[in-house]
């Protein structure tokens, strides 16, 4: 019973979020401020982790090919797909959901404890529309950070398979272009978007709707990442059936 | 003025409002006391529109908040100034910000127009040069004297203050008393202060309503309060050593 609450608050929450809308100027200001916490902060993470897992695929790949028949270029190619198609999507978007996700959820949180949401509330703000809507749009920047993403978790498997010794560069490059089917773009795009949805709704659900103190806060957070994490990895289940196996 | 009429509000199984009736006069500071539980806040979360009563009506002036719609509501709003328990600045703007809010949200004054205007409130709160810092970086008293020249920057009609005085030592207690009640006199505005301490009681209680389990017992002014004859006054004032010594000293005297 209580999920079913939960679910229909959120879509309320949703339907409020998009209801009586803030001063223009003022929403301008919040969504470069937001485009700067949650995207721009986000950047150097993002890079450390791709760069070195893009490279660890690779040399996975390398270390798993054991038939002299299989071409070199194999590396290249299973470091394209497992970086498009999964790891920059889905991998980079779980670890959003604990870097970004209890970011919105502990600062909306301590907002709702210190009664800043209610000031907002009295001055006739809707604190949904202020708080929420600029973190769904700085968020609709997400796919530029999985672009970033994909490019050096690619770029990590070149300098992982070539300087590692496991395959030409030429050998790697042209496992990049074989096969490559722009529709996997589109599909990785598709569940992009959809994540970033979730990445800027459910934390911030759990931060608004909590209660309690900064104990509840640190809770409150920690259900956001597990969440957040959850409906990233059932959407990613539902739109790959969808998009892929049709 | 606001105008309260056989305000009920239940939470759940739990009646916590059972028909609250009184006035709140203009340019006057009037006090909401009772212990706690008695439903001071809830009272102050209905007539701030927070909180919805099953049954009964709040009028602003002469209009019930039931029947304003969303805009009129919204236009309220922009009248009300609140000063909350803990100040309730927003962590991440500096002080000139916090206070330049309502102005950003709400008019379409130029920069110096309103930096002007916030200058002007921050001195009359006997704060300056403290525009450029944090809430985290100025004291609790500081903080709350900020939280009034928010409240008041954008020329309400209506103040309301929950526990204005919570967690402040004496003396800055009583001067955020004193300055609610000048800012009250000054601004001529209705305003409504919820609080359980008998020294804001004697300090700028000009209208006193009392509160017991959700029902109101007795109003009058400060005055009045030590020359009524109601037990539930009585009780109420008497729980505190001071003034129980008071009274002895009184009696003794005769």
């Amino acid at each position: 019973m209580k999920y079913l609450q939960d679910i229909g608050s959120y879509f309320l929450m949703l339907k409020r979020v998009f209801g009586s809308f803030t001063k223009t100027s003022v929403l301008r200001h919040l969504i470069f401020k937001e485009i700067n916490d949650l995207i721009i902060s986000s950047l150097g993470i993002v890079a450390f982790i791709s760069f070195f897992v893009g490279g660890v695929v690779a040399i996975q790949t390398a270390l798993n090919m054991d038939n002299p028949l299989i071409p070199k270029s194999l590396i290249g190619f299973a470091t394209r797909q497992s970086v498009v198609l999964e790891f920059a999507p889905t991998f980079i978007s779980i670890i959003m959901a604990g870097k970004v996700g209890s970011f919105i959820t502990s600062s909306i949180g301590s907002m709702r404890v210190t009664e800043q949401i209610d000031a907002l509330e009295v001055m006739g703000i809707n604190s949904l529309n202020y708080l929420v809507f600029p973190k769904i749009v700085a968020l609709m920047f997400y796919p530029f950070v999985i672009v970033f993403s994909m490019f050096l978790g690619i770029m990590g498997g070149w300098v992982a398979g070539v300087y590692g010794g496991f395959a030409s560069s030429s050998d790697f490059i042209a496992g990049l272009q074989e096969d490559f089917i722009p529709y996997h773009l589109f599909y990785a795009f598709f569940k992009t978007f959809v994540f970033s949805f979730i990445l800027a709704t459910v934390p911030s659900w759990q931060g608004y709707y909590m209660k309690g103190g900064a104990l509840e806060v640190g809770k409150a957070s920690t259900n956001s990442f597990v969440w957040t994490s959850v409906l990233i990895i059932a959407a990613n289940y539902i739109i790959t059936q969808l998009l892929l196996s049709a | 003025m606001i105008k309260v009429e056989d305000v009920h509000k239940s939470f759940g199984d739990e009646e916590i409002l059972k028909g609250i009736t009184t006035e709140f006069d203009k340019g006057k500071t009037n006090l909401i006391i009772g212990q706690s539980g008695s439903g001071k806040t809830v009272l102050l979360k209905c007539l701030l529109g927070l909180f919805r009563p099953e049954q009964g009506r709040i009028y602003y002036e002469d209009k019930a908040i039931q029947d304003m719609d969303d805009e009129e509501q919204r236009k309220l709003r922009e009248e009300i100034g609140m000063l909350f328990q803990g100040g309730a600045l927003f962590d991440s703007m500096n002080i000139e910000e916090n206070v330049m809010f309502p102005l950003r949200m709400f008019t379409k004054q130029k920069k110096a127009d309103m930096l002007e205007r916030v200058n002007e409130v921050l001195k009359r709160v006997n704060l300056e040069n403290v525009n450029k810092k944090f809430p985290a970086e100025i004291s609790g008293g500081m903080q709350k004297r900020v939280s009034i020249a928010r409240a008041i920057v954008n020329k309400p009609k209506f103040l309301f203050c929950d526990e204005p005085n919570s967690g402040l030592d004496p003396k800055t207690a009583t001067l955020i008393d004193t300055l609610i009640q000048e800012i009250t006199h000054e601004y001529d505005i209705t305003t409504v202060v919820v609080t359980h301490d008998m020294n804001s009681v004697m300090e700028i209680g000009e209208k006193v309503v009392l509160l017991k389990h959700g029902k109101l017992v007795w109003q009058g002014t400060n005055q009045e309060i030590f020359k009524t004859d109601n037990e539930d006054v009585t009780n109420f004032v008497y729980s505190s050593d001071l003034f129980k010594k008071i009274r002895d000293v009184q009696l003794k005297e005769g």
